[in-house]
């Protein structure tokens, strides 16, 4: 069984991020890009599957632009097997993606696809849903544990109400939440076995699929600032002034 | 002329209350009409409560054994038929919202809005992005149905009681996917406030040092009637369940009063906190970035300042 793993590029979860003045974007030029957090868990969990066996390849795949290479050898040294570069200079929203990936999946026919549960950039929490529903298979999303047997797939959800079990047939979507796994670090070693591991580039345009019904984002704002606050010196102070304000 | 579909969230035979969030998010469209789909194997006591959500113009039933539990497979199919006719599907972005609405998208070949915060025109949508960092405006195609998730800290719930919409079953004569099941719901024993609608919440964090430690923030949430939330570094830790973090990848809520102990203030949980009323920090680092977001700060040690609060409430 093959397992596809979504590996997206993101601003880095630590850059605290800057709207541009006239409102066309956010600033990302000279911004540290990293793997979107719950990707490196994807892959992380695609190579512990990997090693308990039954598993014959883990293939990231990546859209975007022309050094997205780089990023994608990251995700190879990890473990991957071999990469798949989608290269798009336009930037990709998730039903886009989702039947991008289609695509790759009708060509590769893997057994499991795992994807972050969402990008921590447009914080959509759609792309992994969008594509089990258009290949008309399962999804299981929010993963915190993920076993893999007799060609079904059990996994614990993370769900507001608590943990969620449930199994389905291979096939399937899996989306991973934070507490699914640790991903384990990259050695230098591994980087110098990455470089002769293949990565596969195709054109967006040559995947046939239809980007026009994205949606128009017509403007960025930075959020409204809260107002500076005031300290208070004791405990007594505090319960008065939240008692004066009606809160207590 | 606009109608809008709303997707009831429920659990346990009862109405979860984004659901009425979600109404007043569809109310801000100015539609025509909202009507509330409930699926589910036993629809009636939910239904009952949604045709009381003021605003509400009918509610939909859509009862079968398949609906039991809210598995987006089995669900998304039918939501898709029933959407037939509406300009706008609109869910919870809760757990539940966010699992089966972009499946429902993708069946209606449409693009989803995430986190509806605000609403400028029927296909003109604000959103956060960047954990809450920047919001975009985003403007939807007319030319078919906006399928969207409502961020419900942004909406308060619809008022409840005056209304009385008739209630419709619907034939959905559909065949449903059989590829994926539930097996078992893990739930928290919890008989505090839900932390989502609760207007007082005490959370802790790191900073609280142990599972048993945490018996002091549910000590005092209970003292003061709120809901106990978390900073991921605390469930991580296993101090608490995961259903209590708040924030980014936790839950996003918007409670009167915001009490974070022990909480040093990233900006994954900021996200979750930005919309509520007043917020309290207590930490012995002064320097915590939680300060620079809190209305009311107070440094000290709080295994020493959580007993003077009690003290000081009476």
């Amino acid at each position: 069984m093959k397992i596809l793993v979504g590996y997206k590029r993101v601003v880095d979860y630590n850059v605290r991020i800057q709207v541009k003045p006239d409102g066309t974007g956010v600033v990302t030029d000279g911004v540290k890009l990293s793997a979107n957090p719950f990707d490196d868990i994807a892959l992380e969990e695609a190579l512990r599957l990997k090693e308990r066996g039954g598993i014959e390849e883990v293939v990231v795949v990546g859209i975007g632009p022309a050094d997205l290479t780089a990023h994608l050898r990251n995700g190879l040294a990890m473990g991957a097997n071999r990469a798949i570069h989608v290269v798009t200079a336009e930037a990709v929203q998730p039903l886009t993606a989702a039947r991008a990936f289609l695509k790759l999946i009708e060509k590769e026919q893997p057994g499991l696809v795992i994807l972050g549960k969402q990008a921590i950039d447009d914080d959509a929490s759609q792309t992994g849903q969008m594509l089990a529903g258009l290949w008309d298979r399962p999804q299981a999303t929010f993963a915190s544990k993920v076993e893999v047997a007799d060609g079904k797939v059990t996994v614990t959800r993370e769900v507001d109400a608590g943990l969620e079990i449930i199994e389905a047939e291979l096939p399937a979507v899996i989306t991973t939440d934070l507490r699914l796994n640790e991903p384990r670090f990259i050695k230098l070693p591994d980087i110098m076995k990455a470089k002769a591991k293949p990565i596969d580039t195709i054109e967006f345009s040559s995947l046939g699929v239809d980007a026009h019904d994205q949606l128009k984002i017509t403007n960025y704002a930075a959020p409204t600032k809260r107002s500076k606050g005031v300290m208070v010196k004791d405990a007594a102070e505090l319960v008065a002034v939240l008692k004066q304000k009606g809160l207590l | 002329m606009s109608k809008v579909l709303v997707i009831a969230e429920h659990l346990g035979g009862k109405l979860n209350p984004s659901t009425a969030r979600a109404v007043s998010a569809a109310v801000a469209v100015k539609p025509d009409a909202i009507d509330v789909i409930v699926l589910c194997d036993s629809v009636d006591a939910i239904a009952a409560e949604a045709a009381k959500i003021e605003g509400v113009s009918r509610v939909l039933t859509a009862a079968r054994a398949e609906n039991a539990h809210p598995l987006a497979t089995v669900l998304a199919p039918q939501i898709a038929k029933a959407a037939a006719g509406y300009s706008h599907v609109f869910a919870p972005s809760t757990t539940f919202g966010k699992d089966v609405a972009p499946r429902v998208a993708a069946l209606l070949g449409v693009a989803q809005v995430s986190d509806i915060m605000s609403i400028d025109g029927s296909h003109t949508f604000k959103r956060p992005i960047y954990a809450g960092n920047a919001i975009i405006t985003v403007q939807a195609d007319p030319a078919h149905a906006v399928v969207a998730t409502v961020r419900t800290a942004s909406w308060a719930a619809a008022a409840s009681g005056a209304n009385n919409a008739p209630i419709e079953p619907l034939s959905l004569d559909i065949a449903v996917p059989t590829h994926t099941r539930f097996v078992e719901l893990l739930q928290g024993k919890n008989d505090r406030p839900d932390l989502q609608s609760a207007s007082k919440v005490v959370s802790g964090g790191r900073g609280v040092g142990s599972k048993e430690n945490f018996e002091v923030i549910y000590r005092f949430a209970d003292k003061i009637g709120a809901a106990v939330g978390a900073s991921r570094a605390a469930v991580d830790a296993g101090y608490v369940p995961n259903e209590l973090q708040v924030g980014q990848t936790g839950k996003i809520i918007a409670p009167e009063l915001y009490i974070a102990i022990g909480i040093s203030g990233a900006i994954q949980h900021l996200t979750g906190i930005k919309d509520a009323g007043t917020i309290v920090a207590i930490n012995k680092d002064g320097e915590a970035p939680i300060f620079e977001v809190a209305d009311i700060g107070l440094v000290g040690d709080l295994f020493k300042l959580i007993p003077e609060l009690e003290q000081a409430i009476g």
